[in-house]
């Protein structure tokens, strides 16, 4: 006995348990899938075309000049929807930029999860009614955020959990460091979602860390690390449910690692065949989450041209819904520019709105 | 919305008892905690140990280590993790153990804390208090004395608060406390020592955000400052009359929201005005309010509106900030640059 073995000092928990899979978790087009029920996939399907119609869609309304631009998760549906679908209407989602369509699938009118994109407001649904934290853009800042939600709820004897959604790059970030480690040191009910797409705009993951995986990042917090196949939506679902089964219960929290890929550029605005090439695109193509769930049904003899003529349909209703309301020109008040800025507004600030509005009066009387 | 209030604070009963801005504070602190359950208490050493200035002194052994936490070393998780608990509904007090170890919070604070309300069409107002001790004067290495102020001015979406007295240390942090909107709360590091008689009976009142007091009305110019300066444009004020010179100070209290209504109606009724802080003069504090002195009391006024403020260099090394900070002997000398001949 030495000092060395003094509590403080020693590992307190043992590694084994937190390390994740070598290889990603896959249930589509496995033995397991057996336990998999026709009426989940289906579901999981529908939701997955729908996923797909809305990334080709909201695209669309970037050329069209509806939006101002919109970063695509064509080929990441899965975990977007899985995302969603993983928690009860009581947790609370955090998303990132990119994950307007797990806002979406959560519950959220497709047009106000759109808002940030075109324009019109920042966030254009409120947050509470959806438990839906605003889309964020600066990278990996909301994931403490989720961290402090879900610290709350547990201190208020509330069983819920939060699901904080973060890309490869976002990884990098101070923030997604301190989150982990204030999650892992208070037991917070908080799940973090990592969509491992490959690229952070144009940069590889090789360039953005030397980990054995992402996943593995977790061992380091003293939080178990989930590898698990982003494109296979049964086999995200079923990780993330466990997590934040696990995190409601008072288990703490669960670093989950979604290997998958963005088949689209950054966004609209970006040029992806300026850093990967066309082959490595089409090698993924053969992996599409959507086709992952066709294989398993037809396996099953459940794909039929009913079942995809009614996703495709309930999808290019949305579609159209969408079109048509993003077509509307938005309604503006310039005033809403001072009407929440401080609860308490300044002097300067109500000078500042009393400006604007005989700038306003002027405009119209001319 | 304003009103001048010409006041030394509330009388004192005879048997009152001298406590430090600290334990004034400490106070405070104490009393939202009790009155309030929502209210939290989190940061670096503020547990066990009661903060470094010991600001949290007794509060995780009164309220539980739940209400007053110990959280890891890292200001902008301790910032973030407040915003999801005020998104949650309880109402986070952060303390950053030094001005300097905010930094790594601004992020959180500009990019989140600043624009959430505002983001959300107010569905997700953050009532969140930030204390920040800052200033210099007491000797502190590097990194321990900054004043930071002119980067939480400047960033919409935030109040800035900063008390100069015992009384205003309560009453001002219950009231960063109790308003809906994010208070940055800078407390002198120099001043936490600093004592007044406490009453024995009465509860502090707590005065609105927003309003600039006048410590002492003078005929011959205006000394417009705040915190840490307080002390030092009183004892200016006093020397000046061996100079003939009648000043008055004021003490904005409040950074945001600006008090023009208070500031410009003392300096009409002098025509002259010096504006005293310790940061940095260039594009600091003391620029927009001589800007807005000058906007308002322009007709009034006898001599351009002069700054007094520290260099615009690093804050210097503890054997050397006596000359950085600004003295009774530099305000007195701007004071007899006001164009008196002129006047």
């Amino acid at each position: 006995m030495t000092v060395l073995d003094t509590p403080a000092w020693r590992p307190r928990t043992d590694p084994a348990p937190l390390l994740p899979d070598a290889e990603p978790y896959r249930l589509l087009g496995t033995p397991d899938a057996a336990r998999l029920d026709d009426a989940w996939l289906t579901t999981l399907y529908g939701q997955l075309v729908r996923g797909r119609r809305y990334n080709q869609q909201a695209t669309a309304l970037t050329k069209q000049g509806r939006l101002a631009v919109y970063p695509s998760s064509t080929g990441q549906e899965a975990a977007e929807v899985a995302a969603a679908l993983a928690l009860r209407p009581e947790d609370w989602l955090f998303p990132s930029y990119r994950d307007t369509l797990s806002v979406v699938a959560r519950g959220v009118d497709p047009v106000e999860a759109l808002t940030l994109l075109r324009g019109d407001w920042h966030t254009g649904y409120d947050p509470r009614a959806h438990r839906v934290a605003p889309l964020s853009t600066p990278l990996a800042t909301q994931l403490p955020h989720a961290v402090g939600l879900a610290h709350a709820a547990r201190l208020s004897g509330d069983a819920i959990a939060a699901l904080a959604m973060v890309g490869d790059g976002g990884t990098s970030e101070g923030d997604f460091h301190e989150a982990l480690n204030f999650a892992a040191v208070w037991q917070a009910p908080v799940v973090f979602l990592v969509q491992n797409n490959g690229f952070a705009i144009s940069v590889p993951l090789a360039k953005q860390t030397a980990a054995p995986s992402i996943a593995h990042k977790a061992v380091g917090y003293g939080m178990p690390g989930r590898l698990v196949d982003g494109n296979d939506a049964a086999a995200v679902h079923e990780v993330l449910a466990a997590a934040v089964d696990r995190a409601r219960g008072g288990g703490g929290p669960t670093l989950v690692e979604a290997v998958t890929y963005r088949i689209d550029a950054h966004t609209n605005a970006d040029d992806a065949t300026r850093y990967r090439d066309d082959a490595e695109v089409e090698a993924w193509r053969a992996h599409d989450p959507i086709a992952l769930l066709e294989r398993e049904l037809t396996r099953r003899g459940r794909l039929d041209d009913e079942l995809r003529r009614e996703a495709a349909d309930r999808a290019e209703e949305m579609a159209a819904d969408l079109r048509r309301r993003m077509h509307a020109e938005p309604r503006l008040d310039p005033m809403d520019l001072f009407a929440h800025v401080l609860a308490e507004p300044t002097p300067q600030l109500r000078e500042q709105r009393a400006l604007l509005r005989a700038e306003l009066e002027a405009e119209r009387q001319s | 919305m304003t009103t001048a209030t010409t006041t030394a604070g509330p009388a004192r009963a005879a048997t009152a008892k001298p406590v430090t801005m600290a334990q004034a504070l400490n106070r405070a602190l104490r009393d939202a905690l009790a009155a309030d359950p929502a209210v939290h208490v989190l940061g670096e050493d503020v547990g066990t140990l009661g903060g470094v200035f010991r600001v949290t002194d007794g509060l995780a052994k009164e309220f539980g280590d739940q209400r007053c936490t110990d959280t890891p070393l890292a200001e902008a998780g301790i910032l973030g993790a407040a915003v999801g608990m005020a998104m949650y509904g309880l109402r986070p007090v952060v303390e950053m153990q030094f001005d300097a170890f905010a930094y790594p919070a601004f992020e959180q604070l500009v990019s989140h804390v600043a624009r959430m309300r505002n983001r959300t069409r107010g569905a997700l107002p953050l009532p969140i208090t930030i204390r920040i001790p800052y200033g210099g004067g007491i000797g502190g290495v590097e990194h321990h004395s900054d004043s930071s102020e002119a980067y939480y001015m400047h960033t919409p979406g935030l109040h800035v608060l900063t008390p100069a007295t015992v009384e205003d240390a309560y009453g001002m942090l219950r009231a960063a406390i109790a308003s809906d909107d994010p208070v940055v709360f800078l407390e002198p590091k120099r001043l936490y020592w600093s004592k007044a008689a406490w009453p024995t009976g009465e509860p502090e009142p707590v005065p609105p955000i927003g309003r600039a007091v006048v410590r002492r009305p003078g005929r011959t110019a205006t000394l417009v400052t705040y915190g840490p300066s307080l002390p030092v444009c009183l004892e200016a004020a006093e020397a000046a009359k061996e100079e003939g010179w009648d000043l008055g100070v004021v003490d904005l209290r409040s950074l945001v929201p600006f008090d023009e209504e208070t500031v410009a109606a003392a300096v009409r009724g002098t025509g002259r005005a010096v504006v005293v802080h310790e940061s940095s003069g260039f594009a600091g504090a003391g620029a927009e309010i001589a800007a807005r002195i000058t906007e308002r009391c322009f007709h009034h006024l006898e001599a351009p509106v002069l700054r007094v403020a520290g260099f615009d260099i690093p804050y210097p090394p503890p054997m050397l900030e006596r000359h950085h900070l600004p003295g009774v002997d530099r305000i007195l000398d701007a004071v007899g640059r006001l164009q008196w001949e002129e006047g």
